[in-house]
């Protein structure tokens, strides 16, 4: 645990801090439905480039739902309907609009999963699928692209002289740091993660955390957690949510330490949720 | 401790252990009955085999598989009827794993849940326990006289097919299931179409299930006699189909699919119902060949299985 704290406490420039912020992609009054049930409500929010934002609240809240309305994973399943709009930059398309391929939107915006989800294929072919999905077949190609990932997802070590290993092999926190390699194989512009270490032992925890603090010099990350110290621990920027509402958006430091609204103060200090 | 008649929390003690006791007898009397049930149904089957066995065994040799039948019982052999049942297998894997397979496929993956796929889902279940005769009747109808494929080794083939279609789409649909939801968001999620997230995830992974539905097909097609029968095969066959490869271009030979034909079930019940003895020991000689193949097959696909799910845990 004290490797999480000297993490906490050397992180580089505040917040606002004078720095440009960019936006890389956001929710416009989004709404969502499963069947007839309103999951998302009238969502706004910004999700900065090269952050790490994150999503909180209690179970049900939708931080979830929400999360996977950004790689149209809803899309898979029937009854579901979006309403309102996600525009991702730089090219401002609303990545929710009926004219826009989930498979598209899912090539610019990866994810990684609550459990860890590696193929049952070798370590190897788990880190380039994704180039293999998009058409690369050239083998210079994929071995770079797969070192490069894997060295990202600070794997490359334990999992150099093992690359054609069966992938489920390894530990629960290696097929997480897989996973998140998978993801970055393919240079996704935001990166989604649905509550990665929730199955994760406390060591494997803290080093996907400091993965994602390291990663946002590459990518935009956008993580739901349950566990309100990661939250603090890893990202730049946290919302709150509930009941399908985002409550409080903001800095994570000022939603931390001086919420705004009553509501985010007592799911914080844990007087509710 | 329990001699001295006891007391308070003792007494407590002494009626737990006499309510153990009386459940443990309840568990060892279903004990023995499960085994004697099991027993029972193993016994029967080693009697039916040994008696086949004992009456059959005699007269297996090289001859009897290499032999045409014959007037004689001691000169007759299953030569056709081996040959007849291989061919016959093989036009039954060829269009009832493809189409099998696809139908399984698109029930699991592609149809959207509706009435139509439901009325599907009960034809297909259905089929399973439709008399063979009926396929039979079905066959005589549609390949011999509709589409003029006659009494051949296809019309049959195809039969057959039919008849297990149900077994390959229900046990495919099965292994396609056991593919975990979080594999197939996975790889959707690395922006794999449908059909790439098929090929490179669903098939391989339930390759083994799929085939061990194909396979326990294959075992309960070769056994098959009434449609044969139905579609008009021959009882009584001393030539054999020409072969399907040759030395010659274009190597391969599909004459083989028109040509008449005989199976190793038809071979046997041909033999069974003649008056003298000795013929009837020849029909349980090819019973233990039938039999043998079978198990082989069955074995097959236990192993299969078995191989499947010691490599893939989820």
């Amino acid at each position: 645990m004290v490797s999480i704290d000297a993490s906490v406490a050397g992180r580089e420039p505040a917040p606002g801090s004078g720095e440009q912020l960019r936006i890389k992609a956001e929710a416009r009054s989004l709404d969502f439905y499963y069947g007839t049930f309103k999951a998302l409500k009238g969502i706004k929010m910004p999700i900065y480039e090269n952050k790490v934002t994150a999503l909180i609240g209690p179970s049900g809240c939708g931080k979830s739902t929400f999360l996977r309305c950004f790689n149209r994973m809803h899309d898979l399943y029937p009854n579901m309907r979006y309403d309102g709009e996600i525009r991702l930059m730089p090219d401002d398309v609303n990545i929710l609009a009926k004219n826009v391929d989930p498979i598209e939107v899912r090539m610019r915006i990866g994810m990684v999963f609550q459990k860890p989800n590696p193929f049952p294929k070798s370590i190897y072919e788990n880190v380039v699928y994704g180039l293999r999905v998009r058409g690369v077949n050239n083998k210079a190609i994929l071995d770079e692209k797969a070192e490069q990932a894997l060295r990202a997802a600070a794997l490359w070590n334990e999992a150099k002289d093992r690359l054609n290993d069966v992938a489920l092999e390894m530990s629960g926190g290696q097929q997480q740091r897989l996973c998140i390699a998978r993801a970055l194989a393919t240079d996704p512009e935001l990166l989604l993660f649905d509550e990665p270490t929730s199955a994760l032992d406390p060591i494997a925890t803290a080093s996907i955390e400091e993965l994602m603090t390291q990663l946002k010099e590459r990518v935009t990350i956008l993580v739901v957690t349950h566990n309100m110290q990661q939250a603090a621990r890893v990202s730049d920027y946290t919302a709150y949510m509930y009941l399908g509402e985002v409550i409080e958006f903001g800095e994570t430091d000022q939603i931390f330490v001086k919420p705004a609204r009553k509501e985010t103060e007592d799911y914080i200090t844990g007087r509710f949720g | 401790m329990s001699a001295i008649a006891p007391t308070g929390p003792d007494r407590k003690v002494s009626e737990m252990r006499s309510l153990i006791a009386s459940g443990k007898r309840k568990q060892v009397i279903f004990a023995v009955a499960g085994v004697l049930c099991t027993a029972f149904a193993v016994l029967v089957l080693i009697a039916a085999f040994l008696d086949l066995l004992i009456d059959g065994l005699p007269r297996l040799s090289w001859s009897f598989l290499t032999s045409f039948p014959s007037r004689r019982a001691s000169e007759a052999g299953i030569l056709s009827a081996w040959v007849g049942s291989a061919m016959v297998m093989l036009v039954t894997m060829f269009a009832a794993v493809p189409i099998g397979v696809g139908a399984a496929v698109y029930l699991e993956e592609y149809a959207k849940k509706n009435l139509f796929t439901d009325v599907i889902e009960i034809n297909v279940t259905n089929l399973a326990g439709v008399p063979s005769i009926v396929y039979g009747l079905l066959a005589l109808g549609l390949f011999v006289h509709q589409f003029g494929f006659g009494e051949s080794v296809l019309t049959a083939g195809l039969t057959l097919a039919l008849l297990i279609l149900p077994i390959v789409i229900v046990s495919s649909r099965e292994a396609l299931r056991t593919v975990p939801g979080h594999i197939r968001e996975a790889a959707y999620a690395m922006g794999a179409t449908r059909w790439q997230m098929i090929s490179d995830h669903l098939l391989p992974y339930s390759r083994g299930g799929i085939l061990t539905g194909i396979i326990l097909g294959m075992a309960e097609a070769i056994g098959q006699t009434a449609p044969i029968i139905t579609i008009g095969a021959l009882t009584f066959i001393a030539f054999l189909p020409p072969p399907p490869v040759s030395v010659e271009f274009p190597f391969l030979n599909f004459e083989w699919i028109r040509s008449e034909f005989t199976v190793l079930p038809i071979q046997m019940y041909n033999w069974v119902s003649r008056p003298d003895k000795a013929f009837q020991l020849n029909a349980a000689a090819a019973g233990v060949i039938l039999l043998g193949m079978t198990l082989i097959m069955n074995g097959l696909a236990i192993y299969l299985r078995y191989q499947v799910r010691k490599k893939i845990k989820w």
